[in-house]
């Protein structure tokens, strides 16, 4: 059987790419112990040695519109080309091309949808940066095939927080039981507190910080349960208009279980706190951290 | 309320570079032309598949003609069509870092939760 060697968990910061590119001169305060973090966060999925990445994201109304919008979905392509006109815009990321591994694409769609959900699946899906930042930070040297999973976290009537730890359990059943020699890691992007396009949007924190401490001391005990009972999809709305990403987080814990994660970090930044948890399912698999 | 086409005139405007220049230079004009000329027609179809029942409202017509992304919010509009648009079209005014971004939050300063429902 395939072997789940990492899971790894965070935001996806879509300005990190340009900061980290900056000259020392023209970075601001906070770049440094950023790519600091980063490289240290990188090094949790380098010690796994993945073969096969799953990304765990949510399109931005990029691809998936509001006339034909998926709950979830699975990518099956060879390939998937990446961030879209107005990503390069706005936040100066690069065009990427990332390889798919399509047989692992074709086992997660049948067993997921024989498992009770019906998953959609897209054989031509431009991934945006909800994936491409999470390769841009662990994984900067683009090496490894992906099986991409997309979840509305967006465009409401989404599904209930339930709904999204269900699916992480179902994930972590799938890839345990995968027929196949390779290594995987799954890496899940979405955000803690988070508010776009209204007026709560770019302050000094993200727009409110008891939540995120809350979020952050959910994942990093594994208390699946009391992240649970502490959020539904209407308290969602209370942190911030864009807090429902959380439920990417909360996929990402249904694949860990009620198990503490191995590294956990954050970084209070303006307009909102990165956060990264690894979990290593079994530790024999992993190297020597020196 | 057609909250669906306000949504898909943000979407489909802020995708295209051409469009969002047009927007931002003429917005009656360009409001008027894709009424007229896109807002039936279904993603990846051609025009005789158009759709043949869909218009904006008075409120929301006027909204998009006045860049007034405060009543946009009210409407429903998706709050991220919406910001990402005008990212696209008014950051370059503004001198200091995040300047447009922190001007459009305090435009909507005066609301409170909870917010009006995006749902479609």
């Amino acid at each position: 059987m395939a072997k789940l060697v990492a899971i790894l968990a965070t935001t996806h910061h879509p300005f990190y790419y340009r900061t980290s590119q900056l000259p020392p001169e023209e970075a601001p305060p906070f770049a440094a112990e950023w790519v600091s973090k980063v490289a240290t966060y990188r090094e949790t999925l380098t010690r796994a040695r993945p073969d096969v990445l799953v990304m765990v994201g949510s399109d931005h109304f990029h691809q998936l519109w509001l006339d034909n919008m998926p709950q979830f979905l699975v990518g099956k392509a060879p390939f998937y080309d990446g961030n879209w006109e107005n990503e390069v815009r706005e936040f100066g990321l690069p065009k990427m091309l990332l390889r798919g591994h399509e047989e692992l694409s074709a086992y997660m769609l049948r067993e997921g949808i024989d498992k009770g959900f019906d998953l959609a699946f897209s054989n031509e899906l431009r991934v945006d940066h909800s994936v491409t930042c999470p390769i841009l930070t662990v994984r900067p040297q683009n090496d490894l095939p992906i099986v991409p999973i997309y979840t509305n976290i967006f465009a409401p009537p989404l599904p209930r927080p339930e709904r999204f730890v269900q699916l992480g359990r179902t994930i972590r059943e799938i890839i345990d039981a995968w027929p196949s020699d390779l290594r995987v890691a799954v890496i899940g992007t979405g955000h803690l507190s988070l508010e776009l396009g209204g007026p709560r949007q770019f302050g000094p924190h993200g727009p409110d910080p008891e939540f995120d401490a809350r979020a952050v001391d959910w994942i990093s005990r594994g208390d699946i349960d009391g992240c649970l009972a502490g959020v539904s999809l209407d308290s969602l709305h209370e942190p911030g208009n864009a807090t429902h990403g959380f439920m990417d987080f909360m996929l990402m814990m249904g694949i860990a279980g009620y198990a503490k994660a191995d590294h956990t970090d954050s970084l209070d930044l303006f307009h909102t706190m990165e956060a990264y948890f690894t979990w290593y399912p079994n530790p024999e698999l992993i190297g020597d951290p020196s | 309320m057609s909250r669906y086409l306000v949504n898909k005139f943000l979407f489909t405007v802020d995708r295209d570079t051409d469009l969002t220049e047009r927007y931002r230079r003429d917005p009656v004009a360009t409001v008027a032309w894709w009424e007229r000329e896109r807002a039936n027609r279904v993603l990846g179809s051609i025009p005789a598949e158009d759709t043949t029942w869909l218009s904006f409202t008075d409120e929301e017509r006027t909204a998009l003609e006045a860049h007034d992304h405060v009543t946009l919010f009210g409407l429903g509009a998706h709050p991220f069509l919406t910001l990402t648009l005008w990212i696209a079209m008014f950051e370059r005014d503004w001198d200091e870092p995040l300047g447009m971004q922190l001007d459009y939050a305090r435009q909507l300063a005066h609301l409170g939760l909870p917010y009006p429902s995006i749902e479609t």
